[in-house]
């Protein structure tokens, strides 16, 4: 039986409230399936490269899942092919995954089980490679040009939903870099409200040209590895991954690992500039430690938004130490796997499962001097260490902002 | 089934030019013309910003503080819900023809533009809210998932919610594969308690029942057309001031039955 430490308070609330992730799974540059990725981070195996997707000529570094371009999506659902969705399949295929859902649509009922699924640009590199081949004389995208599998904002939720064979509510959540995130939210309140009595959540974003060449030209992406909090930190990586959970009621009778709250705000400041005070992002952190009803020492550890560039990491150091002061250790994971924009939100929440499956919190991969100029406590190398409870930052363009706090409960 | 109550509307759509203008139109009382879809300057929104926003985040914002304007509550106080399918397909085709070239150089504003919570983004800025927004997309059914969302935010969270939905047509050569269509946005102001103007609504969800059309051909192509649109059908109930149910086509045979009650 898990350690429990947050006192009978928490307990008696859990039992009547708890969500639990039942099951998971995650695909990215640390590598296929949520136990490959939890090996990686114990292992201290940071999967960064110089950029060599396609003929993307930018001096960075990405985290690229390797074996897509081979993995096309199954026949029956061809009209969704594109890297987005052979990504999402990538992860569904991963950890019994798609049998532990065919066992919650077998308990709850197939149109009970909702899907939810986050991205920030979906399939849009299918759109990109389209306008390379456009008709010479009409302009005309080529006639194989599949808009509605591929590009649209609601294609991965909309292929995950029948690769899964489910018929609950389904919807894509489209938040920039705060998606994955927030459909925790928002399967939560589907399940609360008895519009479903499960759910399958998760984020998808692959690598295009849109976010390689749209981050440079804001002078985002670093040349190097990014570090985020180092005094040197010049910018982030991009990444690809894909990660889903199950979200459903819990019954008690077995140690489960909860949703115990999450926050949300909007900074209402700039459409890709953070809040230079952190105000929305520290909004966010303390209305989900409000939601769990618990304060801040309760939380391990923080796993920060942590981009790398200058102004995120500044402006969330200053959140930080709003919510928590300089007491609570922080860790930032982009180091490891890039920034995998819409994906973020799932993929570090999972990280903090797994921490506190496995009891160690990761270290700052790349990050060697932090910057004097910030006051957060940033862990730079692995830690063992009991792990009960962690709250995961995701913030994105437009100001939006979620926190998610994940806990053990027994 | 959830209930809860609206209390203000804001329109745009072709020939209609906000709420109050389309009752009519909508209730089937007078001849639909259709036409432009009139476009009003944003007076919430800095200029600096104003010069920035994109065309469908502009029709989205527009909708947004005609329901503000004619709601019971605090501008500031309400969380909100966007929902559109297709986003601002004129910044997406900019972007890709720009990646066409071989420069690729793409524009900062328009690559923060391109993210599907653009209009979410910046009505918190209009606004100075700092509250919960979220930005959702469902194909044909994108209005019925905000509406979904925002329910289920009012039952939860238990705070009065913005619902936006709005979708803009797409330039050439995307037009070709998202399809043709004209522009439409709505704004509702939903509350989990009644207020002095509210209609008490309630939602369930069904499966396999048959849904509603619009009276009027033009209205009913718009509704088939825009993903916006496709909650026409509860509008027209609203309009008409009279009680009534219909039913909203989902994704995949389900569909959302809405009750409409007055008096």
């Amino acid at each position: 039986m898990r350690r429990n430490r947050f006192g009978n308070r928490l307990k008696s609330k859990m039992a009547a409230d708890a969500l639990i992730i039942s099951t998971c799974t995650l695909v990215n540059a640390l590598g296929r399936g949520a136990q490959a990725c939890f090996d990686a981070l114990e292992q201290t195996r940071g999967e960064l490269r110089p950029c060599d997707f396609g003929d993307a000529d930018i001096d960075t570094w990405i985290g690229r899942v390797d074996g897509l371009e081979d993995a096309p999506v199954v026949a029956g659902l061809s009209s969704f092919d594109c890297r987005n969705n052979r990504l999402a399949q990538l992860a569904l295929r991963q950890d019994t995954f798609a049998e532990r859902v065919a066992e919650a649509r077998g308990r709850y009922g197939a149109a009970r089980v909702g899907v939810f699924v986050g991205t920030s640009t979906s399939g849009v590199l299918q759109a990109e490679l389209a306008y390379r081949h456009r008709d010479p004389v009409s302009g005309a995208l080529p006639a194989d040009f599949s808009y509605l599998g591929t590009q649209n904002a609601m294609s991965p939720a909309e292929f995950t939903r029948q690769f899964l064979s489910l018929e609950g509510p389904v919807m894509s959540v489209s938040t920039a870099c705060s998606s994955s995130a927030k459909v925790f939210a928002s399967a939560y309140r589907h399940i609360k409200a008895g519009l479903c009595d499960a759910a399958v959540v998760g984020g998808v974003d692959s690598l295009c040209f849109s976010t390689l060449y749209g981050f440079s030209s804001l002078g985002l992406v670093s040349d190097r590895p990014c570090r985020p909090w180092d005094a040197e930190r010049s910018g982030m990586n991009i990444g690809e991954g894909a990660g889903f959970a199950v979200l459903e009621k819990w019954h008690g009778d077995a140690p489960g690992i909860a949703l115990l709250g999450y926050g949300e705000s909007s900074d209402a400041y700039h459409m890709s500039s953070p809040h230079p005070e952190g105000a929305g992002a520290a909004a966010a952190m303390a209305s989900a430690l409000t939601m769990a009803g618990i304060t801040a020492d309760a939380v391990d550890y923080i796993n920060l938004h942590g981009t790398g560039t200058r102004a995120n990491d500044a402006s969330e150091d200053r959140a930080v130490m709003q919510v928590f002061g300089s007491g609570t250790t922080c860790t930032a994971t982009k180091g490891w796997t890039g920034h995998t924009l819409g994906a973020a939100g799932v993929t570090e929440i999972l990280f903090a499962l797994g921490s506190i499956e496995r009891d160690f919190i990761p270290g700052t991969m790349n990050s060697e001097h932090l910057d004097p100029a910030l006051s957060a406590d940033v862990l730079l190398q692995n830690r063992s260490a009991p792990v009960n409870c962690v709250l995961s930052n995701s913030f994105g363009f437009g100001g939006s902002n979620c926190s998610l706090l994940l806990g053990a409960v027994s | 089934m959830n209930f809860f109550h609206v209390d203000a509307l804001g329109l745009a759509g072709p020939g209609m030019a906000s709420w109050q203008d389309s009752l009519a139109v909508l209730a089937g009382k007078g001849t639909y013309q259709g036409g432009d879809c009139p476009r009003r300057t944003s007076t919430l929104l800095p200029a600096n910003e104003r010069r920035r926003v994109p065309a469908s985040a502009r029709m989205a914002l527009q909708v947004a503080e005609e329901a503000m304007a004619r709601s019971t509550l605090d501008i500031d106080s309400v969380c909100s819900v966007f929902a559109t399918c297709h986003g601002d397909a004129e910044i997406i085709n900019k972007i890709c023809v720009a990646l066409a070239e071989p420069e690729r150089s793409v524009s900062p504003t328009q690559f923060h533009n391109s993210v599907h919570n653009a209009a979410a983004g910046y009505w918190a800025i209009a606004a100075h809210s700092p509250m919960p927004s979220t930005t959702v997309s469902a194909y044909h059914a994108s209005f019925v998932a905000g509406l979904m969302e925002a329910v289920a935010q009012l039952r939860v969270e238990a705070r009065p919610v913005l619902l936006v939905a709005y979708d803009y047509p797409a330039p050439d050569p995307l037009a070709a594969s998202v399809g043709a269509y004209l522009p439409f946005a709505v704004a509702m102001v939903l509350t989990p308690d009644a207020t002095p103007q509210s209609t008490r609504l309630g939602i369930e969800t069904v499966s396999q029942q048959p849904v509603q059309g619009m009276h009027c051909g033009e209205l009913e192509r718009l509704r088939v057309s825009n993903p916006a649109a496709c909650g026409l059908p509860l509008l027209r109930v609203l309009a008409s001031g009279a009680s009534g149910r219909v039913l909203l086509p989902h994704v995949n045979g389900l569909q959302l039955a809405v009750n409409v009650e007055t008096g």
